[in-house]
């Protein structure tokens, strides 16, 4: 296993940047998960890493080697691609022993190592079949096999599970994972599935646009999102966003609906009545008594998970100004739509308004002009 | 229309392009060529002076009332040919396609004379239309018809169309039984649901469907009736009775090999690949249309 | 079809029955016109069913050949055939092959260019420009030799084309998954493409052998020496024999022995011919 250093890394097509200035150190032995919306340069830099991209800008160092201009064999990789790239006119077996064979190993030992990986992913029964004979689960294995018998320094995966369902799809996850930890190769994980991301992570690698928003952990990136796009892209259901003023003394909140929300402390460097953009997770929003709400919800649709309920409605104006019956709910586009996450089941009427509730500490502050994070 | 990956090397793709293109420029490019230079050279009676005439071979060409009776007669041969061969190979392709017994049986049957040269097609029909020993020759002749390609150039045509497009059916009916196997079931059964009996679901939803592979074969049968089928007519009527039967191509390698009119010889190749040219053209063209559905 | 019309099937398999017999019918009557003696078939009226000569006539075509005209054996110009068929198959697949390889699979400068040369030739058969081809190949002395035969007849553009489409559906991940393993081009090509275009090769090649086959006004250009004669041009030799009948036995015998081989392959490689036909057209 490998140390990777990305280092001031870029990318671009003829004048169309496609990677900025990326900087980032990959431990020995790290599960690194790079996610982000399709297009946003993912597949991209582990291309760069696996040496099928040339780099434009800065050094790429696998190990204390650095890698710009060495051919992907050279490299001490191993890659799972999306649609596997199996052989299709070899066995299983030829299928992981062809990198061996080119490299020159003996056939006893080819044998040997073949057999190893077959017996960890449980494939020992297949290898004389075709990939066209196997399951998706089957085909997905054998990719991982074909990775693991070249014993590489560090593994590439580039979407290797968004071919198969979803419960398959959950399965291949745990095994991916246990099979990490047990072998400590150092692995660079690409998907585009925030769950597989949260699920895999040692830690993650937020993508947007070519640019990395965000390098930490999951649960580091799920409680404190560096920015407007990390905290919508991760989490789900979605975070919801409001546009809010901060009161002159710096205390509190004003919505436009004229509700008030309080804040624990001060933002950093924003002055009184300065527009932000606030955050809410939609298992933050808590159904409460009517004269602690700061909020109210106008139900507009439920959706019972069963161990969850989603509530999606629209912000509604706030005490005093409401009157019973009136119709004072926000009709400005989708700007007060919400959602609100209910443990357990619930039942409410549609139309019916809903007072909500929501701790300081839940608070996400953001940039209303560049998206950054306040704290 | 490349790869996205590619391999970096700088011999091998040389190399490996290398064969075609050295063959390609020596005998396609380099005759091609020389066939526009000769079409504007003339030689004497002789072939000891070789001068330059610019485009004075083609305006004797078309100046000459054989060439424009020969032009004539070449696309009357070609329109007979592919009418005939598509029309019948459609018939059996549509029946072929409706029954479910025995159809790979037919099929196989069908698809013999593929498998027969042009030259060979020519001699077999030319056999049967023997007028001394042929079967069909003494069938005609019994039902009164005084049959003799020997000396009747209509006869003559005909021999050579019936046996150009004979050779031709298996390759048309090959294709449209294709086509039609490619149209949805589903289509045809909501044009019944809809009321259409066979024969007007055939001409509303099947024909239509089937436009593409027809304007294929359209131009396909021209091609072949205008080129392959040099060895039907010289095997049997040799051009003749008289020039009945000489096409575009007959008289290419009549002018350039009996008769040594090189230039006149080249500059009707040079019409010819114009000709071609022409229907490859309309061909993409029509091709990429189809694309754009 | 959709609804049950028993009328309508019976007239499909009469219109069926009558276009088989018509293609079928040249073919039986050669072949029974081959198993007869000559006197049988100086009538109009030939019998329809074959007769007893069978084995004698076609010894004395493949034997001696008619020897009066001066041609050689039919056994020779079946192997004259065969040869410049398989020249002409084998030698297509292998060059479309590499050169399509080469334009898929590489960058390299005049790239363009090379692909617009060889793909010119799609318009040109080598009947338009017989004459001037004919000259080349007499000044570089390939007149009367295999090589002249089948050379000229390599470069078509189709069978490049059609690798060139098969490449093009064969996925990326292939190749950089190779990569990867440590292949470089020529074991990619050799280890992972080739293989997978085994069935494009054999589809391809039963196309071409029999489009090498059936040949005929090239041969009859460059071939003055009558040992180069191929079965195709051997029997318009028969055919036309200056005033006298042809021996239509003989000249029948050898028809099916010109259409058996071809026959054979696409009879027995049916489903390959098919495939092959479809797609070369496409």
């Amino acid at each position: 296993m490998s140390s990777i250093s990305i280092r001031g890394v870029a990318k671009s097509y003829g004048n169309t940047p496609v990677i900025h200035d990326l900087d980032v150190e990959i431990a020995e032995g790290e599960f690194i998960v790079v996610v982000g919306p399709s297009g946003c340069g993912k597949s991209t830099l582990l291309r760069m890493i696996a040496g099928l991209e040339r780099i434009t800008g800065g050094e790429i160092a696998i190990g204390q080697r650095v890698v710009n201009e060495l051919e992907p064999k050279d490299r001490d990789i191993a890659m799972v691609f999306q649609n596997y790239a199996l052989y299709p006119h070899m066995s299983v077996f030829d299928n992981m022993a062809y990198g061996l064979k080119i490299a020159g190993l003996p056939r006893e030992e080819i044998r040997q190592r073949v057999d190893r990986a077959a017996a960890i992913l449980e494939l020992a029964d297949f290898l004389e079949r075709k990939p066209r004979q196997l399951s998706g689960g089957q085909r997905q294995r054998v990719a991982m096999g074909r990775a693991i018998v070249r014993d590489p320094s560090v593994f590439l995966f580039d979407e290797p599970l968004s071919n198969l369902d979803a419960k398959l799809r959950v399965q291949m996850r745990l095994e991916i994972k246990q099979l990490q930890r047990s072998l400590g190769t150092t692995s660079v994980y690409v998907t585009h599935d925030q769950v597989e991301a949260m699920t895999l992570a040692d830690r993650l690698i937020v993508m947007n646009a070519g640019v990395a928003e965000q390098i930490d952990t999951p649960l580091a990136v799920y409680s404190h999102p560096a920015s407007r796009f990390v905290a919508g892209f991760i989490g789900s259901p979605a975070m919801n966003f409001l546009e809010a003023t901060l009161t002159e003394d710096g205390s509190h909140l004003g919505l436009t609906t004229g509700d008030r929300l309080t804040l624990d402390h001060r933002p950093d460097g924003l002055g009184g009545g300065q527009n932000v953009t606030l955050g809410l997770r939609p298992e933050d929003l808590l159904l409460c008594q009517e004269p602690e709400a700061s909020l109210h919800l106008r139900v507009e649709m439920v959706e019972p998970l069963g161990a969850d309920t989603l509530v999606h409605g629209r912000l509604s104006a706030g005490n005093g100004a409401a009157s019973e019956g009136a119709d004072t709910t926000l009709v400005s586009a989708t700007a007060g739509l919400m959602t609100l996450r209910l443990p357990g089941t619930a039942h409410f009427d549609q139309g019916e308004r809903l007072p909500l509730r929501a701790t300081p500490k839940s608070l996400h502050l953001f940039d209303a002009a560049n998206g950054r994070r306040l704290s | 229309m490349q790869k996205r990956v590619t391999f970096r090397h700088l011999t091998l793709p040389y190399l490996f392009i290398l064969p075609q293109l050295a063959i390609t420029i020596v005998f396609f490019i380099w005759p091609a060529g020389e066939a526009i230079y000769q079409s504007l050279l003339r030689q004497d009676a002789f072939g000891l002076n070789t001068r330059f005439v610019g485009f004075e071979n083609f305006e004797r060409l078309f100046a000459d009332p054989l060439y424009i009776d020969t032009l004539w007669r070449t696309l009357g041969f070609s329109v007979s040919v592919t009418l005939l061969s598509m029309l019948s190979a459609l018939l059996f392709a549509v029946m072929a396609d409706h029954v479910i017994r025995g159809a790979t049986t037919y099929k196989t049957l069908l698809i013999w004379p593929y498998a027969v040269a042009p030259a060979i097609a020519g001699v077999l029909w030319w056999f049967l239309f023997n007028p001394s020993v042929g079967i069909l020759a003494y069938l005609l002749q019994g039902l009164g018809y005084d049959w003799n390609p020997f000396l009747d150039g209509d006869d003559a045509m005909i021999l050579v169309v019936i046996a150009s497009a004979w050779k031709q059916v298996s390759y048309n009916f090959l294709f449209f039984l294709a086509g039609l196997q490619a149209i949805p079931r589903s289509l045809i059964e909501a044009a019944a649901i809809d009321g259409a009996g066979p024969v007007k679901r055939f001409w509303s939803i099947v024909f239509p469907l089937l436009s593409p592979t027809t304007f294929f074969l359209l131009v396909v049968n021209v091609v072949y009736a205008f080129f392959d089928t040099f060895g039907t007519i010289h095997a049997t009527t040799s051009g003749g009775p008289g020039q009945s039967t000489t096409t575009l191509i007959y008289k290419v390698f009549n002018d350039g090999f009996i008769g040594l009119n090189y230039g006149s010889s080249a500059a009707q190749s040079v019409v010819l690949m114009i000709i071609v040219i022409g229907l490859t053209v309309v061909q993409f063209r029509y091709i990429e249309r189809r694309v754009h559905y | 079809m959709v609804e049950n019309r028993p009328f309508f099937t019976f007239v499909a398999h009469f219109v069926l029955l009558l276009g088989v017999a018509i293609v079928v019918l040249p073919l039986w009557l050669a072949f029974v016109a081959s198993t007869h003696e000559p006197s049988a078939l100086i009538t109009g009226l030939m019998p329809l069913i074959p007769g007893d000569r069978l084995v004698e006539n076609y010894e004395l075509v493949l034997g001696e050949g008619v020897a009066a005209s001066g041609a050689i054996p039919v056994w020779k110009m079946l192997f004259n055939s065969l040869v410049m068929a398989l020249c002409i198959a084998i030698g297509k697949i292998a060059i479309s092959l590499i050169s399509a390889y080469a334009i898929v699979y590489f960058r390299f400068p005049f790239r363009t260019f090379c692909f617009w040369i060889i793909f010119i030739t799609l318009m040109l058969p080598v009947e338009v420009r017989i004459v001037p081809t004919f000259e080349v190949v007499s000044s570089l002395n390939m007149l009367n030799s295999f090589a002249g035969l089948s050379v000229p007849l390599i470069a078509s553009a189709t069978a490049t084309f059609l690798f060139r489409q098969f490449f093009l559906t064969v996925p990326d991940e292939l190749v950089e998954a190779a990569r990867i393993d440590g292949a470089g081009p020529w074991r990619f090509f050799q280890d992972i493409l080739l293989p997978l275009s085994r069935t494009n090769i054999a589809a391809l090649f039963v196309i071409l052998f029999i489009y090498g086959w059936n040949q005929y006004l090239w041969p009859l250009l460059i071939t003055t020496d009558q040992s180069f004669t191929t079965i195709v041009m051997g029997i318009q030799r028969m055919v036309t024999v200056a005033d006298a009948e042809p021996q239509w036995h003989v000249v029948m015998a050898t028809a099916v022995l010109a259409v058996l081989p071809p026959l054979a392959v696409v009879l027995g490689m049916q489903r390959l011919f098919v495939k092959g036909l479809v797609e070369t057209e496409k």
